[in-house]
């Protein structure tokens, strides 16, 4: 009996949107009297940030202040057509259209801001949540009172729509081909466990991991998606299960004492890094990330755990019981 | 039957049937939007609250068990609209995703916290065993509560 160290390797490449008749997103921007924005939309913020990353995709073209971006969702009847949010694909597909959207209120504010400033729209350039004639240092006006003066001066509606969407892609009937998903995320995952022998219980040590995102437009929050990920998929490799233990419906999971999900105590040491290589259909080069980082660590404890005992085991979870039967099965 | 007891700092009276636990008095009868129902049989974590000053599962409470007695949610942590430290760390490691098991969280590191003010990681970790959360991975729970610990 012996506590047997593994090192153990996975890769994953994974989709971004799905080939679900070009699987569109839509958005309408609305002004407020005050210069703000309303981004309205019918992606779903579920804590993966999306309220914030498109808050930032609409500051960075309109150049209203992301703290004065107000992004609306949950409700489908005041928010123009959205597949929904799945498929790892909000940020890449609502943050298409919302730049789109963006650039329409963009064209308003120059054109606005040129009546004001009396300079040609072509003259202008946004930053720091002005608008300057290019060169001149005193001459620019705040983008917000750009857009309320819009609305009660010059009575331009200051509404932005946007929309993104693949064309659905058929499958070639010669050779097979397809072009179903819109980009290709990359990761690997390094996982290192130790297996006591005796209990065949498995120990995760340190995961180390590593994600090509295309563009982090939030770091903290792909950081955050990334670790919540490996931990989910953790749980996935080494203890969660609905099925029953045992080949009887009585030992059917019921509740979390028996569905048992990774606790704080049971997490590794965890060294996440992301890399950016940004993709010509991303928002900003953006990638979608959500699911890929749930799926490469399950192969990589598998891997660890093969390397460590020599039995590779093909089924999830890797409860201690299918651990101690397959060291048995091959005589170690 | 009346019960009468302290929510977050303020009396509050409320007509309660014996079997009634504390989690349901608190959201359908008080209308309490941060006290989370998960698993009903304390499990999770996310219906936590305080019971004159002490950790305890709202869903397995009788709310006739508080007459008297001081209930504090997170909420409670507030002080004029502000948030406590704690919950500043929470903020600023990003701790919560979906948010559901964060009142639970916030409550257990502040007991931790109020006993223990540096407790090591060890520590930590058992005080927040009894809560699930499926988004952040804990990490980032863990960071805050250490960032708001004393050094």
């Amino acid at each position: 009996m012996a506590k047997l160290r593994g090192r153990g390797i996975a890769a994953i490449n994974y989709p971004t949107g799905m080939n679900l008749g070009g699987d569109p997103s839509q958005v309408v921007i609305v002004a407020q009297p005050d210069g703000r924005l309303v981004v309205n939309v019918a992606s779903v913020e579920l804590g993966q940030g999306i309220k914030t990353v498109l808050a930032q995709i609409a500051s960075e073209i309109t150049g209203v202040p992301v703290e004065d971006i107000e992004v609306r969702f949950g409700d489908t009847e005041s928010a123009p057509h959205d597949t929904g949010t799945f498929a790892s694909r909000s940020t890449h597909r609502m943050g298409n259209a919302v730049i789109k959207a963006s650039e329409e209120i963009r064209e308003i504010v120059l054109n606005t801001a040129a009546k004001m400033l009396e300079a040609s729209p072509n003259d202008l350039e946004i930053r720091e949540g002005r608008v300057w004639v290019k060169g001149v240092t005193d001459k620019s006006v705040e983008v917000k009172q750009v857009i309320s003066q819009a609305q009660f001066t010059y009575n331009t509606p200051v509404v932005g729509k946007g929309f993104y969407v693949k064309p659905k892609s058929s499958v070639d009937p010669e050779t097979g081909a397809s072009d179903p998903h819109s980009t290709m995320a990359h990761g690997c995952t390094v996982a290192e466990v130790e297996v006591d022998t005796e209990t065949g219980f498995v120990t995760v040590l340190k995961v180390y991991t590593v994600y090509e995102v295309g563009k982090a437009i939030n770091p903290q929050l792909v950081e955050s998606q990334i670790i919540g990920g490996i931990v989910m998929g953790m749980g996935a490799a080494l203890t969660e299960t609905v099925y029953p233990r045992y080949p009887v419906l009585d030992f059917q999971t019921t509740s979390f004492r028996d569905y048992v999900l990774p606790t704080a105590g049971d997490i590794p040491e965890i060294v996440a890094k992301i890399v950016e290589s940004p993709t010509p259909t991303g928002p900003f080069g953006a990638k979608g990330v959500g699911e890929m980082v749930v799926n490469s660590i399950a192969p990589a404890i598998v891997n660890a755990v093969y390397d460590a005992i020599g039995v590779q085991i093909t089924d999830l979870p890797i409860t201690p019981e299918k651990v101690l039967k397959a060291l048995k099965k091959s005589g170690r | 039957m009346m019960i009468r007891f302290y929510l977050d700092g303020q009396l509050v009276e409320v007509d309660v049937k014996p079997t009634d636990t504390l989690l349901k008095v608190l959201v359908d009868k008080l209308g309490l939007t941060s006290v989370h129902y998960g698993c009903g049989e304390g499990s999770c974590g996310a219906c936590m609250v305080l019971v004159d000053d002490k950790l305890r599962y709202s869903c397995l409470t009788f709310a006739a068990s508080v007459n008297d007695k001081k209930v504090t949610t997170v909420a409670g942590l507030l002080s004029d609209h502000e948030l406590s430290p704690l919950q500043k760390k929470f903020v600023e490691n990003n701790a919560a995703q979906c948010g559901y098991c964060t009142p639970g969280m916030v409550l257990v590191a502040k007991a931790l916290l109020d006993k223990n003010p540096s407790p090591s990681d060890e520590e930590i970790f058992d005080a927040l065993a009894g809560n699930l959360c499926r988004c952040t991975g804990y990490v980032p729970i863990v960071k805050a509560v250490k960032s708001a610990a004393r050094r």
